[in-house]
């Protein structure tokens, strides 16, 4: 851990010019640990009052009759929306969002109805209370491998072409020493921040919309409002100054914020309306369930010659999700010969969406599993075998790498995690009752970047002004675009203001993709640069107005690159199976990444974690199960969908070696809010082979699928008598 | 509503001592306690994160002992004294445990956080009175032992891990939490 | 949450003739199961007698040398009484592995013995479940059961009670005591949950407005030792998949007596007594522990997707054996 301090806590020396790389604290720490920073349920407009959705309990059909007099003769009941009555909505591109517009219910727990009252209690009782009538059609919500109305989209999420063929993946492979052929499972997984979607809106006189709204970018949010309630961008005003997190889940808008707003006309009175827990599986987006068949060819020195990862996946009937799983495999490794292909159904299920690395995270949990196979089955070590295959540029597309050092991470983290000396045979370390394993995956994430704009203002107190809609959702975006700023204006970050989260700012992209930094930043370091050159060219006492400069980077930011931009990483796992209770729990895991620089080592130390521990819960504790009888997730509350606990997070460690990429941005940078993640399954599920000797290839590694596989006494072994 | 007929909905008057102040709130007898702090006294520091008990983000200390707002009736509480996040600094002075935690980064979203704190700070006086948890050893659990000696040794991370278990964090803070207890914990 | 009246009982006397007035009254102990039901619709009192704050929160030696415990004593502190620890530790073990510290905070001994299930079909009142609406049928049958029973179940639920603590009380022979309309009675805390059978919508064999004043443990032999072990999804806040209370005593190489109880398997905590005939006067031997836990298992119905839970439990209560018996033979310590 020393080095991980001496690495967190480059602490500036007073006065010190550079303010970047340095680990300055969250702005807005001391807000959150007092309770004053608020989150978009947590603004109280006077004559308030508050909503409750009704969710279809039908999984496929249409709504026959909405007994809503009972209801509204409830106490403190003020409306009942229904497709009947509910303001009729103009245009949008997410269909998702065409909510209360007619009768159809295309998946359980779609929205049929809201319920407003004077409290939250009687909104609650409201919804309960009130009966639906249904007209039921056959449903299918069942993915498999070989369903009949598989088809291949046009393209996968982030416009990534659904299949790619390079070569002559059969005929390699077919020819190849040794081969690999696995099938990977993966169950939904829900993004679950711990703030649930949650509006507080109302309308003015003059027609103004205004709406403070858990999401990750609020321009969008506007947009989005404006075109459904069919008014000018510039009359709906979002605020989302604080965010319970996202991951995925709060990136464009959800079912809460046009209800909230559709009640708020149709009352006439401001209303809050903060998603129910247990309703966010079927409305808000999740990862989508995948199968994925990886098939690695290769010589017996490990040199992999023909690759392909294909991938069957869900969506839903409203709108096409497809994660793009098999995406990675065309950066990852050499493949002169591959095939990287999806297929999607969509079923009677709820809208999969974004959560944490959609695609790199699903796909190199398969990819990299089937690269420990490979590890195994030519006797190589994992590491070694991954080094062995680092392509000169990018096998899809032969372009560059802009840099590319996985080589150095996997390097520094077998250094650091002490691989060297692996016991190279699996299910033989043993301490009393436990086995023990170690495992390793790489990481990828690509860089993206989209055009911001950002204005920068200079006082005559020498303080700055940076603002720009950004928004944080625990990433620390205050902090670092704070620390940006100083370093172009050569000043110190707590002489600069960072004024985001307000759709009245200069318009900038979402908190999403690991491009949050990286949009905004070059925009803030574009307007602080122009207003640098401002303050050079001023003389004497600046204006009472001070000075200001803006910047639109749509142009640089929105450039094609010549290179293949990627950030890259290593994780090491270390793991524990319980034989008597099959129980698997991390006991180590360490990463180590190639993201350009590192802006703020203390918030990026905290993004890389939390995106490990995320990775714990995918690989161990996090399953989401289709009722096929009813269409719905089962577990649909925080009781029965299993986010990693605290005592399930060990000692957990990120690094990052130095990476100086000059094909970026102004910072350098690359994304790092997702990149923990990815691949961090991968090594989890490694090191249980390690330790088990068997290989499980269904997510998540829960005790009912270790346990077949783990001898029983008295049969096999005598169990330690002392216990644990 | 009563033009339309509707029945009275059975409200309380409810005592709260809430951060040191005694109040008096009419409430319906349906209200949590967490929201009568968060919809009543605009005490929003406790966080409504799933509204059933299975996150502790609704974490408050009642009579000083930590427990999740949510499941309790406001009514239920009546005569309680409630310490939420909003009551643990004293001024500008932050209690040790929230200095801790942005001394450590050990909070992303900040959402689960007053929860955390909470929790942190009940979980400490448990410790401190000799409370045992599931980490602590079942020699050491079995020892004879009375209230009031002390926190079990060693009070390390294990112990802190599964002390602090019923407050979910999805950005993964936990090695920062931890490590910002285990500080507040020995200062 | 339907609107209800709400009423504190300031005595035991007080919430039963409360009762006895409104009929439909529900009682509240600390909430942490009942509110949580309230808001899911699943129940909808119209009254709720508050009993968290009547005077039963002691814990007390009896006469005999057993424990009295108040049906308002709160989990955490039950979990951390001294004499809990030393001569009960199973029961201060399957405390601290339920729920968290908050809930332990609040949740009491008698509204944990009554908590209900927390299958999910229960918990979804757009669902049929015969428990919550008799005659609606029980789709965890064929639907997602994986977490649900393997012992005693019926054609008509499969629910399994969710309680840690009862699971230790059930193994160290407690009973409750009862105070109704009728007077009082007592219950072996084995024979309180009933088996789902046709009448899967009664837990318990408490008659309407019976309150639980508290529970008694009977005086611990000296020499024995006791613990409960639990296996879960995650490593803490998370309900038992299968978990194992148990009671040694070894003489001589021997079990001299032996008490086991399964947590997670069946709607009741499981008293295993063929296992336990079977290791009564055995060598105290994993293999008894096995033939032990084969004994009792043998009656296990699994269901499509939890079979996993009979080897589970088969391997818990050898390992829980094995361990207390191993520090019975150590036998320089105090009894645990």
């Amino acid at each position: 851990m020393t080095d991980a301090l001496s690495q967190d806590t480059a602490l500036p020396s007073p006065g010190a010019p550079l303010a970047l790389d340095s680990a300055f604290p969250r702005r807005e720490a001391r807000e959150k640990v007092t309770g004053a920073a608020r989150y978009a349920a947590e603004h109280t407009p006077p004559d308030c009052a508050y909503a409750w959705p009704v969710p279809a309990t039908v999984a496929r059909g249409r709504v026959t009759a909405l007994h809503t007099a009972d209801v509204l003769a409830l106490p403190g009941v003020l409306a009942v929306l229904t497709h009947t009555d509910a303001p009729r909505l103009g245009p949008s591109d997410d269909p998702t969002l065409a909510l209360l517009q007619d009768d159809r219910v295309p998946h359980r727990g779609w929205y049929v109805a809201l319920a407003v009252a004077d409290s939250l209690e009687s909104a609650r009782a409201a919804a309960d209370a009130l009966r639906v009538e249904y007209d039921t059609d056959e449903h299918d919500v069942r993915l498999t491998a070989d369903h009949p109305r598989l088809y291949t989209p046009e393209e996968a999420n982030g416009g990534h072409p659904a299949v790619r063929e390079r070569g002559d993946f059969d005929a390699a492979f077919a020819a190849a020493d040794v081969r690999v052929d696995a099938t990977y499972t993966m169950p939904a997984l829900h993004n679950h921040p711990m703030e649930p979607h949650a509006s507080t809106a109302w309308w003015t006189d003059d027609g103004r919309l205004t709406v403070y709204d858990s999401s990750q970018g609020s321009a969008t949010v506007r947009d989005t409002l404006a075109g459904l309630f069919n008014v000018p961008e510039d009359a709906v005003t979002v605020l989302s100054e604080h965010v319970g997190g996202g991951f995925g889940a709060k990136g464009t808008p959800r079912a809460q914020v046009v209800l909230a707003a559709m009640a708020a006309r149709h009352t006439g009175r401001p209303v809050k309306l903060a998603l129910p827990r247990h309703q966010l599986a079927a409305v808000v987006g999740h990862r989508a369930p995948t199968v994925q068949r990886v098939r690695l060819g290769a010589s017996s020195d490990g040199v992999i010659t023909a690759l392909a990862h294909e991938v069957v996946t869900h969506t839903s009937t409203v709108r096409e999700f497809v994660e793009q799983a098999a995406v990675p495999a065309r950066t990852m490794y050499t493949s002169p010969n591959s095939r990287t292909t999806h297929r999607v159904v969509a079923l009677d299920v709820p809208t999969p969406s974004w959560m944490r690395a959609p695609g790199e995270a699903s796909g190199m949990y398969a990819l990299e599993s089937a690269m420990d196979e490979l590890a195994a089955a030519t006797g190589i070590d994992p590491v070694e075998l991954r080094l062995r295959n680092e392509p000169a540029a990018e096998p899809d597309s032969g372009r560059p790498f802009s840099s590319r050092h996985l080589a150095d991470c996997l390097r520094e983290g077998a250094r650091r995690f002490g691989w060297e000396g692996r016991e190279a045979r699996s299910g033989v370390r043993r301490a009393g009752d436990l086995l023990l394993g170690t495992g390793v995956a790489s990481a990828t994430y690509p860089v993206l970047v989209s055009p911001s704009t950002a204005t920068a203002h200079a006082d005559r107190d020498g303080s700055y002004t940076i603002l720009v809609n950004a928004t944080d959702i625990g990433t620390g975006a205050r902090t670092v675009l704070a620390q940006i700023a100083a370093e172009v204006l050569g000043t110190r970050p707590d002489t600069v203001r960072v004024d985001i989260g307000r759709s009245t700012l200069p318009t900038a992209p979402l908190a999403g993709g690991s491009s949050g930094t990286a949009s905004w930043g070059w925009a803030v370091h574009k307007a602080c640069t122009a207003l640098a050159g401002k303050l050079r060219a001023h003389s004497g006492e600046l204006p009472a107005e001070g000075l200001s400069a803006s910047a639109d980077t749509e142009e640089e930011a929105g450039r094609e690159s010549p290179y293949a931009r990627h950030a890259f990483g290593a994780h090491f796992a270390e793991v524990q199976v319980d034989t008597v209770t099959g129980e698997v729990r991390v006991r180590r895991l360490l990463g180590v990444y190639a993201a350009g620089r590192i802006l703020n080592p203390r918030t990026a130390r905290s993004q890389f974690i939390g995106g490990m521990t995320m990775g714990i819960g995918m690989a161990l504790t996090e399953s989401s199960t289709m009722d096929a009888g009813f269409g719905d997730f089962a577990e649909r509350d925080l009781a029965a969908y299993h986010v990693p606990s605290c005592a399930d997070a060990p000692a957990i460690e990120a690094y990052w070696v130095e990476e100086d990429d000059p094909h970026l941005n102004p910072m350098g940078s690359k994304g790092i809010g997702e990149i923990g993640i990815v691949g961090t399954a991968a090594a989890v599920a490694n090191a249980v082979h390690h330790a088990v000797g068997v290989r499980l290839r269904d997510l998540p590694l829960t005790p009912d699928r270790l346990l077949p596989h783990l001898a029983t006494a008295p049969h096999a072994f005598p169990l330690a008598v002392s216990g644990k | 509503m009563p033009e339309r007929g509707a029945p009275e909905i059975p409200v309380s008057l409810v005592s709260l001592r809430v951060n040191g102040t005694w109040l008096s709130l009419r409430l319906d007898n349906r209200t949590t306690l967490l929201d009568a702090l968060r919809e009543h006294l605009d005490l929003v520091g406790a966080k409504k994160g799933c509204d059933h008990g299975q996150c502790g983000a609704c974490t408050v200390l009642v009579g000083g002992r930590r427990a999740n707002s949510c499941l309790l009736l406001a009514v239920a509480c009546d005569g309680s004294d409630v310490t939420t996040v909003e009551g643990l600094a004293e001024g500008e002075r932050l209690h040790p445990v929230q200095e801790a935690f942005v001394a450590h980064d050990a909070l992303q979203c900040g959402y689960c956080t007053p929860g955390q704190i909470c929790s942190a700070v009940g979980m400490l006086a448990e410790a401190a009175e000799g409370h045992p948890s599931y980490a602590t050893a079942p020699d050491r659990l079995a020892a004879d032992s009375s209230p009031g000696q002390g926190a079990p040794e060693p009070f390390d991370a294990l112990e802190i891990r599964e002390r602090m278990s019923g407050n979910l964090c999805r950005c993964g803070a936990y090695p920062n939490i931890v490590d910002a207890i285990a500080e507040a914990a020995r200062s | 949450m339907r609107p209800f009246s709400y009423l504190r009982a300031a005595t035991a006397e007080e919430a039963l003739d409360a009762f006895a007035a409104r009929p439909g009254a529900q009682f509240l102990g600390g909430g942490t199961n009942l509110v949580d039901l309230m808001k899911l619709g699943v129940t909808a009192p119209e009254f709720l007698i508050d009993v968290s704050r009547l005077p039963l929160d002691s814990v007390e030696t009896t006469p005999e040398g057993g424990l009295h415990i108040g049906a308002t004593v709160r989990n955490s502190d039950l979990a951390a009484h001294p004499v809990v620890r030393t001569r009960y530790t199973a029961l201060s073990q399957a405390l601290l592995s339920g729920a968290s510290g908050q809930l332990r905070n609040t949740a009491t001994t008698g509204g944990n013995l009554l908590q209900r299930t927390r299958c999910p079909y229960f918990q979804d009142t757009s669902k049929p479940c015969n428990k919550r609406e008799p005659g609606t049928g029980c789709p965890a049958r064929d639907g997602v059961h994986r977490d649900l029973a393997v012992l005693g179940h019926s054609a008509h639920c499969v629910a399994t009670h969710p309680s840690d603590m009862a699971v230790a009380l059930a193994a160290l022979d407690a009973t409750v005591q009862v105070r109704g309309a009728g007077g009082e009675r007592t219950v072996p805390v084995t024979d309180l949950h009933r088996l789902p059978g046709d009448r899967p919508d009664v837990d318990t064999v408490l008659r309407p407005g019976e309150l639980i004043t508290g529970v008694t443990l009977p005086p611990r032999a000296d020499g024995g030792h006791s613990g409960y072990r639990k296996a879960r999804d995650r490593a803490s806040y998370a309900f038992a998949l299968a978990s194992v209370a148990a009671t040694v005593r070894v003489e001589g190489g021997l079990v001299r007596d032996a008490s086991l109880a399964f947590g997670g398997l069946a709607h009741r905590p499981w008293r295993a007594r063929a296992a336990e005939e079977v290791l009564r006067g055995a060598p105290a031997t994993v293999e008894t522990y096995a033939r032990a836990a084969d004994a009792e298992l043998a009656a296990a119905e699994p269901l499509r997707d939890n079979a996993f839970k009979v080897t589970l439990t088969r391997n818990l209560t050898v390992n829980v054996l094995s361990d207390l018996a191993s520090r019975a033979e150590e036998g320089a310590r105090p009894p645990t």
